[in-house]
């Protein structure tokens, strides 16, 4: 269920290293950079020190998620070819001290970026910060492979659609052993659960069977926060921030009893069995 | 004689380019055309479940690439429709597997047998972009009132018009109530900042979930809200000038269609 | 930028933010110059008019056009008065932009008004945007624009 407490890694110094941790989907358009961008907010709020890397070169929106796109300056690349050191590339998150993002080149392809320097500079990040949230892209090629390479846990993210159910059971496939990913299931909307024209939180777990680490409903609120580049997560009156900061607790290892979502979840359990598990294949 | 040759391609993922080609195609076949679809999203499949035809997949794209089949083997025809076929995407496979002279082959191939041949380009600019507009003589581009999915479309569009394809927007999962509050950029923001001709606007209805759930595209259904929509869509790609209706006038569309060059 | 708007128009419906904070980062991504650049380089493009003519900051447009295969800038900036002396130490010799200036409103194209940031950018030896020129600051000139008015 939740995330089982982390012995604290250690390079060869004895120093403790970070959790470089990859938020892939394979379906674009899920909500992984909204999740990468919420949980950092989330992990941060706990006064965890927390870098968020936008691994999506050429298609960069962590920033402008973050609202941070006007004080990028520097961005991976810059940080990779040496033609700007790490610090100048961090820019700190308006509202946390803590928080920092390395933003993806723009004009650039995904080509362009060498594995073995991206797993260095990753390496690099978690000598500094607790969790490194690395923003996959979507798809399953040059792009994922950078971005899976320098992390060693994995977060998935699903919407209860047949096509995002079979793309994430590919991308679990191609994450292999070396990961044990964790789920989070977004955008899931009970009216359309309790309908029977969604797939419940059950039903696609029934066919992913991956340790749950939370779900997060669909909510016109996601869309603003977008435009504002203001993550829900800052907030302490929405359910959908709870549900993020509920997420962040377990990843921190914490064993966190029944939040809303939860609660939400075992009654769609109820449902989910009404309809048995109608998930494809 | 040869077929036009269109990529639904989009930058971001998720915002709807399976479930567009798939009507827009639907569409066009309801209206006589010969249409065939092309999954171009190798190893990450969808096409053929929102069409429900994932079990009578035979050979894929790859297959026919590497000449491990003939063409026609591997086209599904789609039984409800007149003449609808998919060319699944393999789904073992990257999308290193094909390259893009063979795409561009290949596209010819289905021009020679068909009226239309829509493309299914996966999300992201990397390799399997490359190759999915490679084959293609005009492009469609779909994007959500999102800022993030309107830069991935900006980005789009500069890469198509380096390589001088033609192309329109559809704006997808627009949702009048929240245009209306100002908590959503309206079809008329998206169009004037990515400066792109307006092919079609669908509205955000849950219609999609639930029929691509079962497969089925919702230009079938008799009562469907968005079937018009579609239609239209597919009017205007043949060269019709259709109004923009009156569910998409949520802004000031009169204006913008006034502003529309063709259909 | 935004924050400023926010200010002079009251709240703004999260719609209108989206719309500005893209047309910025969409001109960033074009131009391959940071937001911050950008910024500063409106900025100074402005205080250079500002020094022969006065200018209605508020009205004021400043974005970018693909035109044909190479990028314009467009400006538009609306002038309220003459200039109030003369140019302070523009070695440029606008002389003439003076007499043109009467009444004029600059050649007008123009979306929201990005208004200057508060901050001025860090001058960075090693940024990637252009070096910013102090030097020559003649003409209201952005590249593509007929600057002087009817």
């Amino acid at each position: 269920m939740h995330q089982p407490a982390v012995e604290p890694l250690q390079d060869s110094a004895g120093k403790t290293l970070g959790r470089a941790i990859v938020i892939t989907s394979g379906k674009g358009g899920v909500g992984k950079t909204t999740t990468t961008a919420n949980l950092g907010t989330a992990l941060a709020k706990r006064g965890a020190s927390v870098a968020l890397v936008d691994a999506d070169v050429g298609l960069r929106n962590l920033d402008i998620v973050m609202g941070l796109e006007s004080r990028v300056k520097h961005h991976v690349l810059d940080v990779l070819e040496e033609t700007a050191t790490l610090d100048e590339a961090l820019v700190r998150d308006k509202h946390s001290q803590t928080l920092y993002l390395l933003a993806a080149a723009q004009t650039r392809e995904k080509d362009d970026v060498d594995t073995d320097k991206m797993i260095a500079l990753i390496d690099s990040l978690r000598e500094r910060f607790d969790y490194v949230l690395i923003d996959c892209p979507a798809g399953i090629e040059k792009g994922f492979q950078n971005a899976v390479a320098g992390a060693q846990e994995a977060i998935v993210v699903c919407t209860p659609e047949v096509s995002a159910v079979r793309d994430v059971d590919r991308v679990v496939g191609l994450l292999g052993n070396k990961f044990t990913p964790q789920l989070v299931i977004n955008r899931l909307r009970p009216a359309l659960v309790k309908k029977g024209k969604m797939l419940s939180v059950d039903d696609v777990n029934s066919i992913l069977r991956l340790p749950l680490l939370g779900v997060i409903a669909d909510e016109p609120d996601v869309i603003v926060s977008t435009n504002k580049g203001e993550p829900l997560a800052l907030r302490n009156d929405s359910q959908t921030a709870s549900a993020y900061h509920a997420i962040a607790a377990r990843i921190a290892g914490e064993d966190v009893p029944a939040p809303v979502v939860e609660q939400k979840e075992s009654f769609m359990d109820k449902l989910g069995n009404l309809f048995g598990g109608r998930g494809k294949r | 004689m040869s077929a036009r040759k269109i990529v639904f391609t989009s930058g971001k993922g998720g915002v709807g380019k399976t479930t567009t080609t798939v009507n827009v195609g639907a569409a066009l076949a309801q209206r006589g055309h010969r249409v065939i679809l092309v999954d171009a999203d190798i190893g990450l499949r969808n096409l053929d479940l929102v069409l429900g035809l994932e079990k009578r997949i035979v050979f894929d794209l790859v297959e026919v690439v590497e000449g491990r089949c003939q063409l026609r083997q591997a086209l599904i025809k789609d039984k409800r429709f007149e003449s609808l076929s998919i060319l699944p995407a393999a789904q073992t496979r990257d999308k290193e597997a094909v390259n893009e002279e063979q795409m561009i082959k290949l596209m010819n191939d289905l021009a020679e047998i068909a009226d239309y041949v829509l493309i299914d380009c996966p999300a992201g600019i990397e390799g399997g972009f490359r190759n999915a507009i490679a084959g293609a003589s005009e492009a469609v581009v779909v994007t959500t009132p999102e800022v993030s999915a309107i830069r991935d479309a900006d980005r789009v569009i500069g890469k198509l018009s380096e390589r001088s394809l033609p192309m329109r927007l559809i704006v997808n999962r627009i949702r009048p109530a929240m245009v209306r509050t100002g908590d959503m950029l309206s079809v008329d923001d998206v169009c004037e900042i990515l400066s792109a001709e307006l092919l079609g606007i669908v509205p955000d209805d849950e219609e999609v979930i639930d029929t691509t759930n079962r497969g089925e595209p919702v230009v079938l259904g008799e009562a469907s809200r968005l079937r018009s929509i579609y239609e239209k869509i597919a009017r205007r790609l043949e060269g019709d000038l259709v109004p923009f209706t009156n569910l998409e006038q949520t802004g000031i569309f009169g204006r913008l269609f006034g502003a529309l060059k063709a259909g | 930028m935004i924050e400023f708007i926010n200010k002079l128009f009251g709240r703004q419906n999260s719609g209108a933010t989206a719309k500005e904070r893209l047309r910025l980062v969409l001109m960033s991504d074009h131009l391959s110059l940071a937001p911050e650049m950008i910024e500063a380089m409106k900025r100074d493009i402005v205080d250079v008019i500002s020094r022969y003519v006065e200018i209605d900051n508020s009205k004021m447009d400043v974005h970018f056009e693909h035109q044909d295969k190479s990028l314009a800038m467009l400006a538009n900036i609306p002038i309220t008065g003459v200039a109030r002396n003369n140019p302070p130490g523009g070695p440029g010799n606008g002389s003439k932009a003076d007499d043109d200036a009467q009444a004029a409103s600059a050649e007008a194209r123009a979306e929201s008004a990005p208004a200057p940031q508060a901050a001025a950018p860090k001058p960075q030896g090693s940024g990637n945007g252009p070096r910013r020129k102090r030097k020559k600051s003649g003409g209201a000139q952005a590249q593509g624009t007929p600057a002087p008015a009817t």
